[in-house]
This record gives structure tokens, C-alpha cells and sequence, in this order.
């Protein structure tokens, strides 16, 4: 892909977050979409591209009236919307479509209109891992960690730093699910979830939406809104059985996404000003920061106990709050999209004084994908 | 009001597997009592979970192999919420197989604690009758069974 050869031209989340039992899983979609329409001045008919995970593609473009010419609904996990943005940067450029609307809608909360999640047990995951007793992604996310731990010396109070921090970012964000501070200890005496995760190290479970408009960076000048340019992207998928994971300490889909995208955009490290990483769980950025290259191989813990990642730090990292503290319906890649965008057109509530390039990471599945954005919002 | 029909006590039975043509091999070993791995006749790799052909290097020519059922505790996590077939707090681990491969199953025999379960120790399958078709590869701390017959023996 040529860097910044597409642009955000709309992005909104929907009109509620958190609890909204009002709505099933395809309003929460078609709530996002309308409000990311209105964001960008358009209407139904001026989009020719959909795509979406979560919810079939067919279902969102007849239920919004759209008529699109591309279509993708590559669905991997939280970070399809992170492929998405990847296809649809590909797909303006090469004029497959004009004009790309992305959505996510989950009724993680509420459940109202959800699918039912469960593994076959003639599947892989229902065959080799399911057996042992898994009760959904904190058993078995979490899984890695404990040799994470061993290989790099990672104390508790440090994975519990990173809740504690990004608590700290939350109570700047009045759409936040959870804004009172917390304390590292608040963290280790919370209630046991999955040795050595407690409570407070997971992620929330809410409802709510998201959704992208992307066109031509060419496009995107007569637009309301200051674009915001695809400089470069990055995914990959690496195992659907997180006990399958090549190295416990580090994700390999991390690794070929970050690097892809860092590569595209010819940016260094330094350059960044924001990140987004996906966290589900309180590891997770710590595994981003080190496999994007952000620090070495068991650094991360140091980094953000440090305040490097903290408000005034020199990586504001999940500055909405995260999974953790701001919301998570499930696919949570689409609020890490949103909130970079927020911060790169100046709007975001805790504003990162002249942000010009940040970058959104997301995982899908447990560690079993990965997509890598780099935005900024200058031209290239 | 209980139902009188349902058989009182009736304990919820853990998610069983559904074993397939390519996955057959593993589970009528596992009822045999044997761990069953796969090897390339080529590039000589072994691997797990099994399938027909090599992921290392894709030919078709593979074996299957009776493993020595001897492993390393790689990771794991303690649950604390409540699972069907499952009482009280109990270990989701990966196990680093002798012969190279990974893969997921319980700790048994072995206290469900931190203190009890450190990585890198040595453990040994054993199998854990489910129903006529599937017994389980689980995997207990090696030598429990001759320390348990010395702890008798006193």
C-alpha cells in the first residue's frame, strides 16, 4: 500500500456506551454507522464499500440501504476492524470502491441479538484445549503470562501497574465506564480471577459500536473533518490455539504486523506521539510495547511503571482508558481505532498536546491475530 | 420446587472432545493409554495437534509415534470461577512435551497451587477415563507414584 494514499474521513462510536439494552447487535452496528455518516457528511447512498465482523456484511449493507461494489467481512477477532482499514486503504487504491464504511456493534453487556459463542467439540480449540476446562478468555489468555513472568522477572505489582495507569487516563474520559483511581494494591487485592489475574486486570464486558469512513487521501480534503491518513498497515494471524503459540513471551502476530507497519509508513519509533495497544488483559501492552519494538524483550513492565506510557509520559499509551477501564464489548479493536483518530484531530478528552502520528494495535482471538495501523494527520 | 425426574447430584460433565478422521489416531491412543504424536518421515519433525501432513514442512509423509509421555511444565493459570466438571480451584496448563511439542491439559495428583506448580518441573502423562471413547492425556508430577508407594511402605 502507498502511505497515505486513503484517509479517515469519518469515525464515530455509537451514541451510548456501556449498558444499552435498547438496542440488539445490528442496531448497535447501524447506530454507529448513521452517527459516523453524520460525522462525515454523507448519506447511505454515498457508500460503495462495506465491511464488518461480528455481523454479516450482507445484513449491514441491506439494513443500511447501501449498494456496495466491495465487500469484506474478514473476521478474526477484536482486531478485524485493524484489517479492515488495511483492505479498505488497498481497495480505494486500486478503485475497487470510492468510499468504505467499517462497522462494529456488539451487545457484549446486554446480549441482546448475540450469537452464541461456543467451540464444536469436533473443532480444534473443542478437541485440544476446551477439555481441560477454559471459561473463556481469562483462562486462557492468561495463560502465557506465568512463563512471561519467569523468562523477564515481571513483578505483579507491575502487570498491575498497567491497570493502574491506564484508571489514571480513564478518569479524564467522561464516557469511561470506570473513573474512580486505583491503586496497585486495589489491584492485587482485587478478587481472583485466573491466577495470577485478579479482577481489575481484566478487561470490562459492555455494549456498544463503532464505525470508520475511509476514501482517497485525494478525497478526503472536501470532507467536514480534518483527514486523518492510513500511513501504514500491518496483520497477520499466527494460531487459533493459544496453547500452539510459538514463543509464550511474545506474539508472532504481533511481530509481522508491527514491523509491516512500521515499514509502510517510514516512520521510526521516535516519531510516534500515541498508541493504542488492545488490552483485554493487563499483559497485553506489555507484549505490544515489546513486540513492536517500543522497548526490548522484558522491558515493558519498567517502561509503564516508570510513567513513560502515564498523562505527560513521552508514549501516552490507551488514553481513553482502555479495555480495562473505558469499555469492552468484545471486539474492542474498533474504540482503539476511535480514540486515535480522536487524539489526531485535536478532540480527544485527554488530549495529547499536538499529537501528529499514532499508532492503533490490535489482537484478535488469544494472541491469534493481529492488525497494525499507523495514522497521522499530515499529508505525507 | 426441584424436578423429580433429574437424577439428584447429577455432577456436570467437562466439555468432551469430538474426535475426526484426522484426529482418530490420538484419541483411540489416549483410550489404549499411549500419547500419540506424529512425525515427519522427511524433515523429521515431531508435531502436535495431529493432522496428515507436516506444518513444519508440508509433505504427507508422516508417521505416528508413541510418545514417552515424559514433559515439562510450561505455563498455566489457576481458575477461581466455577466450571462444569470441574471443583474448586484447578490448573488450565501447557505442558512442554519430551519430544518437543506442546499441549494443553490438567495437573493432577499435585496441589492447585502456585507453590505446588513450578514451571519447568518434570511431570508424566497419565490417562483420565471420560466415557467409552475418550480418556484424557493428563499429567501428574514425575515419580508420584513411586513416592506414594514409599510413603505407604513407612
Amino acid at each position: 500500500m502507498k502511505p497515505g494514499s486513503a484517509a479517515i474521513v469519518g469515525a464515530a462510536e455509537t451514541t451510548e456506551m456501556g449498558r444499552i439494552p435498547e438496542l440488539s447487535v445490528l442496531g448497535l452496528h447501524a447506530d454507529a454507522a448513521l452517527n459516523a455518516l453524520a460525522d462525515a457528511g454523507l448519506s447511505p447512498s454515498d457508500i460503495d464499500g462495506v465491511a464488518t465482523a461480528g455481523e454479516s456484511p450482507t445484513a449491514l449493507a441491506w439494513y443500511l440501504g447501501i449498494t456496495p461494489t466491495w465487500v469484506d467481512g474478514t473476521t478474526v477477532g477484536g482486531c478485524s476492524f485493524m484489517l479492515h482499514v488495511r483492505h479498505a486503504a488497498a481497495a480505494i487504491a486500486e478503485g475497487l470502491c470510492k468510499t468504505v464504511l467499517i462497522t462494529h456493534g456488539e451487545s457484549g453487556r446486554s446480549r441482546v441479538g448475540a450469537a452464541r459463542r461456543a467451540s464444536q467439540p469436533s473443532s480444534l480449540q473443542g478437541q485440544f484445549e476446551m477439555p481441560y476446562g477454559p471459561v473463556g478468555p481469562p483462562t486462557l489468555f492468561t495463560i502465557p503470562v506465568l512463563r512471561y513472568i519467569k523468562e523477564t522477572g515481571l513483578s505483579e505489582e507491575k502487570l498491575a501497574q498497567v491497570a493502574v495507569v491506564q484508571r489514571d487516563w480513564a478518569a479524564r474520559n467522561p464516557r469511561a465506564s470506570f473513573r474512580d483511581p486505583i491503586t496497585v494494591e486495589d489491584v492485587l487485592t482485587s478478587r481472583m480471577i485466573a491466577w495470577p489475574f485478579r479482577l481489575l486486570m481484566c478487561c470490562l464486558v459492555t455494549d456498544g459500536g463503532g464505525a470508520l469512513i475511509l476514501t482517497s487521501a485525494e478525497r478526503a480534503r472536501d470532507f467536514p473533518q480534518a483527514p486523518v491518513y492510513v500511513l501504514g498497515t500491518g496483520e497477520s494471524v499466527e494460531t487459533p490455539l493459544v496453547s500452539q503459540m510459538e514463543d509464550f513471551t511474545s506474539s508472532k502476530a504481533f511481530r509481522v504486523a508491527g514491523k509491516r507497519a512500521f515499514e509502510e509508513s517510514g516512520i521510526r519509533h521516535d516519531d510516534v506521539d500515541h498508541l493504542m495497544i488492545y488490552d483485554a488483559f493487563a499483559h497485553l501492552p506489555l507484549y505490544g510495547l515489546e513486540d513492536l519494538g517500543f522497548v526490548g524483550r522484558g522491558e515493558a513492565g519498567d517502561f509503564i511503571w516508570e510513567g513513560n506510557t502515564a498523562e505527560g509520559g513521552r508514549l501516552p499509551l490507551n488514553t481513553n482508558g482502555g479495555g480495562l477501564s473505558y469499555m469492552h464489548s468484545g471486539m474492542y479493536g474498533m474504540y482503539a481505532l476511535q480514540e486515535s483518530v480522536r487524539q489526531l484531530r485535536g478532540t480527544a478528552p485527554a488530549q495529547v498536546p499536538n499529537a501528529k502520528i499514532s499508532i492503533a494495535h490490535g489482537v484478535g482471538g488469544m494472541f491469534g491475530a493481529s492488525g497494525t495501523i499507523v495514522l497521522g494527520n499530515e499529508a505525507p | 420446587m426441584p424436578d423429580p425426574n433429574r437424577t439428584p447430584n447429577k455432577t456436570p460433565r467437562r466439555s468432551l472432545p469430538e474426535p475426526t478422521p484426522e484426529t482418530r489416531h490420538f484419541w483411540a491412543g489416549a483410550k489404549a493409554g499411549e500419547l500419540k504424536l506424529q512425525r515427519c518421515d522427511a524433515c523429521k519433525k515431531a508435531y502436535f495437534p495431529p493432522r496428515p501432513f507436516c506444518p513444519a514442512c508440508g509433505s504427507r509423509d508422516v508417521s505416528v509415534f508413541t510418545a514417552s509421555g515424559r514433559a515439562s511444565l510450561h505455563s498455566y493459570v489457576i481458575n477461581h470461577r466455577p466450571a462444569p466438571g470441574f471443583e474448586g480451584h484447578y490448573a488450565i496448563a501447557v505442558v512442554e512435551l519430551e519430544e518437543g511439542p506442546r499441549m494443553m491439559t490438567n495437573i493432577v495428583e499435585c496441589p492447585q497451587t502456585p507453590e505446588a506448580l513450578l514451571l519447568d518441573m518434570p511431570l508424566e502423562v497419565v490417562f483420565a477415563e471420560q466415557d467409552d471413547e475418550i480418556s484424557l492425556p493428563l499429567f501428574r508430577p514425575l515419580g508420584t507414584d513411586s513416592l506414594q508407594k514409599n510413603g505407604d511402605a513407612s
